[in-house]
C-alpha cells in the first residue's frame, strides 16, 4: 500500500519533469532568435566579425542602439530611425483612433438601429476582412493620387483607417449584439438621442472591446510594411520601411549589431502595448462568451 | 394621471398582421393589464404606446392628444422592462437621474426626486452601487424608481416580474399594487400570468392573435368570459368547458350532459335570455363551469353524478377529476370531501354557469 502510493507519486513527478522539461526546451528554442538579437545588438562590430554569433558579448556596449536610433544611414541621409519612428507614431495614433471610433459607431448602428438591409451591409463589411492587401494596392494608389495624398502620412492614415474599419466593425458589432436592446429603448424613453445613447451608454460598456480593437489595430498598422512601402517615399516612410532600408542597403561591412538594435526598436512599441494592455485583450476577446 | 385611448390600432410587418384593429379605452388612474400568451401582440401594443414601434393604422391618444408621431421622450411616459434595462456602467443614482439630466432638471431637484423615489421603494442604501451588485428584486426596484422619478402621465410595465423567483414575484406584485393605490397613475401592464392580471388590474384586456378577446374588469372577465378562449386562459385550474345540450321545458331551460355510464346529468334553472333560449333549444351548447362551481350536493338537491377518478389535495381545498360530457372535468371541493373511486353527487351553482356556442365559441347570453 505504502510502496504503491510512493511509486504513484514518483510516476507523477517524472511526468511533471517531462512536461516542464519539454516546455522549457521549446520555449528556449522559440526565444533563440531574440537571444541572438539582444546579444548581437550589445556587441561591437569587431567582436561580431571576430567571435561567435551566439555567445555573450565580451564587453557590453549600447553604441549600436544609439547609432540605430540617430545615426544609421537610410538611403543617403544618415538620420537614424528617429524621424521614421515619429512618422509611424503620427500614422498609427490617428489611424487607430479613427478606425476604432468608426468601427464602434458602425457596430452600434448595425445592432441597435437596424435598417432594411443592415445584415447585407454587415456581410459586405465583413467581406473586407478577407481582402488581401495586394488587391487594394492599385485602386488605393489611384484614390490617393486623386485626393493629392500620395506619399504623405495622412494618406497612410486614410489607407489604414479604411482597411481597419472591417475588423473594428466586426469587433464592435459582435460585442454590442450581447448588450440587450431594451437598454437602448429605456434610454430612448429617458429622452436620450442617437449620440447620447452611444456616448453615455454604449461606449462606457464597450471598454473591453475598445482595448481589443486598439491593440489589434495598433499592431496591424505599426507592423505594416506593404502599404508603407507602396504609398510613401523618402522622409515620410514609416519605421518598417526605414528598417528595411537600413538592413538591406549597406555600404562596406554589414553592421549586424545596428541591424539588430534597429529591428528591436521597431518592435518595441507593439511589445509595450501588449505588456500594458494584454490582460484586457484576453478579457475583451472572451467578454460576452460568459454572461455575468 | 391621464386617460389612454387606443383607437382601431393596427400593426403589420410587411404582410404579417400582428395587431388587427385593437380598440381599448381606459380612464385616468386605471390599471390596464394586457394579458395573453407570447406572440399575441401585447408587447407590440405596449411598445406602440411607448413610441418604440410605429403605428401602421389607427391612433393612440394620451389625455386626448394623439401621440402617433411623437417620439418616446415627448409622450410623458415611463417604462419598466422585463430585463430591467439598467445602464450597467452607471450607479443606481446615475441610473435614476439619467432621464432628468437629459431633460435639464437642475441638480438640487434631481437630488430631491431621487431621494423621494429611493424612500418610497426603500432603496436609499443602494444608491451608490452598480446594477451588477444588486439582486434581482433590487434591480426591479431600481427600474421602478427610475420610472417613478419622472412623474409621468403613463406608466408602462413590460412583464416586470417574470424574471423573479416565485416568492419575490408575489412580494413585488403587492408592492406594485400599493404603489398604484398611492400614486393613482394610469398604468398599462403586460403579462402572460393570469394571476397578476386578476390581482393588479382594474381593467383586463385578454388578447390572442392580435385581437382583444375580452376587455372588462377582472371579476367580469373571470365570471362571464366573452368566449371559450378567455374562459380557459383566465383562472387556474381553467374553467371546465363541457359539451352538452339545451332543453327548453315548461320549468325553464335545462342542460343535459352525458355521463360516462350512459346516463344523463341535468342542470335546471340556468340563466339565459328568452331569445337565446328559443334559438338554442334542442341544440348542442358548451357548458362552462368553474371548478369552484361544483360542490358536494345536499340530500335531495339536484346534482350531477360524478365518478371521481383522481383526487389532488392542495391544502385549502381538494381538486377532484371526473368525466362528464365526454371530457375531463375538475371540481374544487372542500378538503377530504370525496375520495378517488367514489361516485359523488355534485351540485352546480347555476348562477355561475356560462354557455358558449359550440361553433363560434362565443358566450351565449
Amino acid at each position: 500500500m505504502v510502496t504503491e502510493h510512493g511509486s504513484a507519486a514518483r510516476a507523477r513527478r517524472i511526468g511533471r519533469l517531462v512536461i516542464y522539461g519539454s516546455l522549457i526546451a521549446l520555449a528556449a528554442f522559440y526565444l533563440m532568435p531574440l537571444w541572438v538579437m539582444i546579444t548581437t545588438s550589445l556587441k561591437s562590430l569587431d567582436e561580431i566579425y571576430g567571435g561567435s554569433f551566439i555567445g555573450l558579448p565580451r564587453s557590453v556596449t549600447f553604441e549600436a542602439w544609439s547609432k540605430a536610433w540617430s545615426q544609421a544611414c537610410i538611403g543617403t541621409s544618415c538620420t537614424g530611425l528617429k524621424p521614421y519612428f515619429v512618422n509611424s507614431l503620427m500614422m498609427v495614433i490617428p489611424a487607430v483612433l479613427l478606425s476604432t471610433g468608426i468601427g464602434a459607431l458602425n457596430g452600434y448602428v448595425l445592432t441597435k438601429w437596424r435598417f432594411k438591409g443592415s445584415n447585407l451591409v454587415f456581410g459586405l463589411i465583413l467581406f473586407g476582412c478577407f481582402l488581401p492587401f495586394q488587391a487594394v494596392l492599385l485602386p488605393m494608389a489611384q484614390v490617393l493620387g486623386k485626393l493629392r495624398l500620395s506619399g504623405t502620412i495622412p494618406g497612410l492614415v486614410l489607407v489604414h483607417t479604411v482597411y481597419g474599419i472591417c475588423f473594428t466593425t466586426l469587433f464592435f458589432r459582435n460585442y454590442f449584439v450581447t448588450i440587450p436592446d431594451e437598454l437602448t429603448r429605456a434610454a430612448q424613453i429617458d429622452g436620450a438621442g442617437f449620440f447620447r445613447i452611444f456616448f453615455s451608454i454604449m461606449v462606457p460598456a464597450a471598454l473591453p472591446i475598445m482595448v481589443v480593437s486598439c491593440i489589434w489595430q495598433f499592431t496591424q498598422i505599426w507592423n505594416d510594411f506593404l502599404f508603407g512601402v507602396s504609398f510613401t517615399a523618402g522622409d515620410s516612410s514609416p519605421i518598417t520601411v526605414a528598417l528595411n532600408n537600413i538592413v538591406n542597403v549597406t555600404m562596406g561591412r554589414k553592421q549586424y549589431n545596428v541591424d539588430m538594435a534597429a529591428a528591436m526598436i521597431a518592435a518595441l512599441p507593439t511589445l509595450v502595448v501588449y505588456v500594458v494592455a494584454g490582460r484586457y485583450f484576453v478579457r475583451g476577446l472572451t467578454a460576452g462568451a460568459v454572461k455575468g | 394621471m391621464a386617460t389612454l385611448e387606443i383607437d382601431r390600432v393596427r400593426k403589420a410587418y410587411g404582410s404579417m398582421e400582428v395587431l388587427k384593429e385593437v380598440s381599448i379605452a381606459i380612464g385616468s388612474g386605471d390599471f390596464l393589464v394586457l394579458l395573453g400568451p407570447s406572440g399575441c401582440g401585447k408587447s407590440t401594443l405596449l411598445n406602440m404606446i411607448a413610441g418604440l414601434e410605429d403605428i401602421t393604422a389607427g391612433a393612440i391618444r394620451i389625455d386626448g392628444q394623439t401621440v402617433n408621431d411623437l417620439s418616446p421622450k415627448d409622450r410623458d411616459i415611463a417604462m419598466v422592462f422585463q430585463s430591467y434595462a439598467l445602464y450597467p456602467t452607471m450607479t443606481v443614482r446615475q441610473n435614476i437621474e439619467f432621464g432628468m439630466k437629459i431633460r435639464g432638471v437642475p441638480a438640487a431637484e434631481r437630488e430631491k426626486a431621487t431621494r423621494e423615489a429611493a424612500e418610497m421603494l426603500q432603496m436609499g442604501h443602494l444608491l451608490d452601487r452598480k446594477p451588477s451588485q444588486l439582486s434581482g428584486g433590487q434591480r426591479q426596484r431600481v427600474a421602478m424608481g427610475r420610472a417613478l422619478v419622472r412623474h409621468p402621465k403613463l406608466f408602462l410595465f413590460d412583464e416586470p416580474l417574470s424574471n423573479l423567483d416565485a416568492k419575490l414575484r408575489v412580494d413585488m406584485r403587492t408592492e406594485i399594487k400599493r404603489l398604484h393605490q398611492r400614486l393613482k397613475t394610469t398604468i398599462v401592464y403586460v403579462t402572460h400570468d393570469q394571476i397578476e392580471a386578476m390581482t393588479l388590474a382594474t381593467r383586463v384586456a385578454v388578447m390572442k392573435d392580435g385581437i382583444v378577446q375580452h376587455l372588462d374588469e377582472p371579476q367580469v372577465v373571470y365570471d362571464r368570459p366573452a368566449n371559450v378562449y378567455v374562459a380557459r386562459f383566465v383562472g387556474s385550474p381553467a374553467m371546465n368547458i363541457i359539451p352538452g345540450r339545451l332543453k327548453d321545458g315548461p320549468a325553464g331551460a335545462e342542460l343535459l350532459m352525458d355521463q360516462p355510464d350512459g346516463g344523463v346529468s341535468r342542470i335546471a334553472g340556468v340563466q339565459i335570455s328568452d331569445a337565446a333560449r328559443r334559438k338554442y333549444a334542442g341544440r348542442p351548447v358548451l357548458v362552462g363551469i368553474r371548478p369552484e362551481g361544483f360542490s358536494v350536493a345536499a340530500p335531495g338537491q339536484s346534482a350531477v353524478k360524478a365518478a371521481i377518478e383522481v383526487v389532488e389535495p392542495t391544502g385549502p381545498d381538494t381538486l377532484a377529476m371526473f368525466t362528464l360530457g365526454g371530457t375531463e372535468v375538475i371540481a374544487r371541493l372542500a378538503p377530504k370531501a370525496v375520495e378517488a373511486g367514489q361516485i359523488a353527487d355534485l351540485a352546480v351553482t347555476t348562477a355561475k354557469v356560462v354557455l358558449f356556442d359550440p361553433e363560434t365559441e362565443i358566450r351565449i347570453d
